[in-house]
């Protein structure tokens, strides 16, 4: 008999002091010249700042690669403490609680072979937690080509200046803005 | 009334927090068998020691409350372990407090307990934690709103699209039919599929009670094989 899965719940407002951890936005080795900033806020139906999500990003390396590598998470085994990553090994995932105007800041290297970062997003009040894309500018992708002009925009990030991409999570339209599109998956 | 004592006739407020964090759109359906999400992020023994599945031995005293062992399997949809992943668990203390800045309530905290565990699945998708059983706490959702005895759950599996944040509650308590957040779930079968079971076998004599509580995980992989990835 095929197992049901286990329904998901609100990830609430105290995970604060149990999943963030030192370095989470930091997926990019210390020092790597090709590492790109990738910073926004996540607002909600009112165009209020969100300051209580948490955002997960997961992605190819620079090579392509989609094995990812432990060590984004690493604790002391003297004292126990979270001490993040060494800042040499790619990942491939991120982790970022918002601040509270809602920001958050990412630093990471452009993925290969994909023009996204995947994202998923968590906060009180969502019973479930929301998958989106970051694309790093316009693509030949067959997830954009299926939405229309409006909806595709929310999916790619702005260009600020050289190596900085600006990227709004909208949990909900305000009136002004559109609604981020999110994902499922079959 | 079903096995746990939840009802429906009793009908719980509705999740308020939800109204304008919650999409109005529809998911957009992607089905690309190149999609990034049908692969996952990995941690190994270097994101997790050996005693952060204890949470009543990260302090140096002990933590007050009743002791209890929680374990169980992880599955992903095909019955097959979800192997080497992680596990993070976050709770209230004894009393009901969480060790967070935003938690006001009027309760004590615990010197010795902060509430934060991890660890990774074994070869057979096991997972296993010391921990002590979470007090009820009270919440701004409605008035005289009260959180049945929970903890939180975060699980990777083999693919992003199988990220699973949960909670999981407590057999016979009196609080499950009247959670507006355990009542979002909309079917009492799946309810019931969060709450864990006691398990005597599992309780050591003098020492914790025992409960089990297994997880399956949702979502498509790319990477599904025999056994799960790694
Ligand atoms: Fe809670």
């Amino acid at each position: 008999m095929t197992p049901l899965p286990t329904p998901s719940q609100t990830i609430g407002p105290y995970f604060g002091y149990a999943l963030p951890h030192p370095g989470g936005g930091q997926i990019a080795p210390t020092g790597h010249p090709d590492t790109i900033t990738v910073r926004g806020r996540v607002l909600d139906g009112h165009g209020e700042p969100v300051d209580d999500a948490l955002l997960e990003f997961w992605q190819p390396a620079p090579d392509g690669s989609r094995a990812g590598a432990p060590g984004s998470l690493r604790r002391d085994p003297v004292g126990g403490a979270a001490i993040g990553r060494d800042g040499v090994a790619f990942t491939g995932f991120g982790r970022v609680a918002t601040g509270a105007d809602g920001s958050y800041v990412l630093r990471t290297l452009p993925p290969g072979g994909a023009p996204y970062l995947s994202v998923c997003v968590m906060a009180r009040g969502l019973l479930q937690h929301l998958f989106t894309r970051v694309y790093l500018g316009e693509a030949d992708d067959p997830l954009l080509s299926s939405l229309d002009a409006r909806r595709r925009a929310t999916l790619v990030a702005e260009r600020e200046r050289a190596g900085v991409h600006r990227f709004d999570v909208r949990l909900q339209g305000d009136g002004a803005h559109e609604e981020t599109v999110f994902l499922a998956f079959g | 009334m079903s096995v746990s004592g939840m009802s429906v006739s009793e009908g719980p407020e509705p999740y308020r927090g939800a109204l304008w964090r919650q999409p109005v759109n529809p998911l957009v359906v992607v089905d690309d068998p190149e999609a990034v999400e049908l692969t996952g992020p990995v941690f190994g023994s270097a994101d997790v020691t050996d005693l952060d599945g204890d949470l009543t031995r990260q302090r140096p005293g002990a933590p007050l409350g009743e002791r209890i062992t929680l374990t169980g399997r992880v599955l992903d949809r095909a019955g097959c372990p979800v192997r080497g992943q992680l596990i993070e668990i976050w709770q209230a203390n004894a009393a009901g407090r969480y060790a967070h800045r935003r938690d006001q309530h009027h309760a004590p905290l615990d010197p010795h307990f902060t509430g934060a565990g991890r660890c990774l699945t074994d070869d057979q998708g096991r997972y296993r934690f010391t921990t002590i059983r979470p007090g009820a706490y009270p919440w701004g959702d409605h008035s005289n709103a009260w959180r049945p005895a929970h903890i939180h759950f975060s699980l990777f599996g083999a693919a992003f699209t199988q990220r699973l944040v949960t909670q999981m509650y407590f057999p016979g308590d009196p609080l499950l039919p009247l959670d507006p957040i355990l009542q979002s779930v909309g079917d009492d079968a799946a309810r019931q599929r969060l709450v864990a079971a006691y398990d005597p076998e599992l309780s050591t004599p003098d020492w914790a009670l025992g409960y089990r509580w297994d997880i399956v995980l949702g979502g498509p992989s790319a990477t599904r094989t025999e056994g799960g990835r790694r």
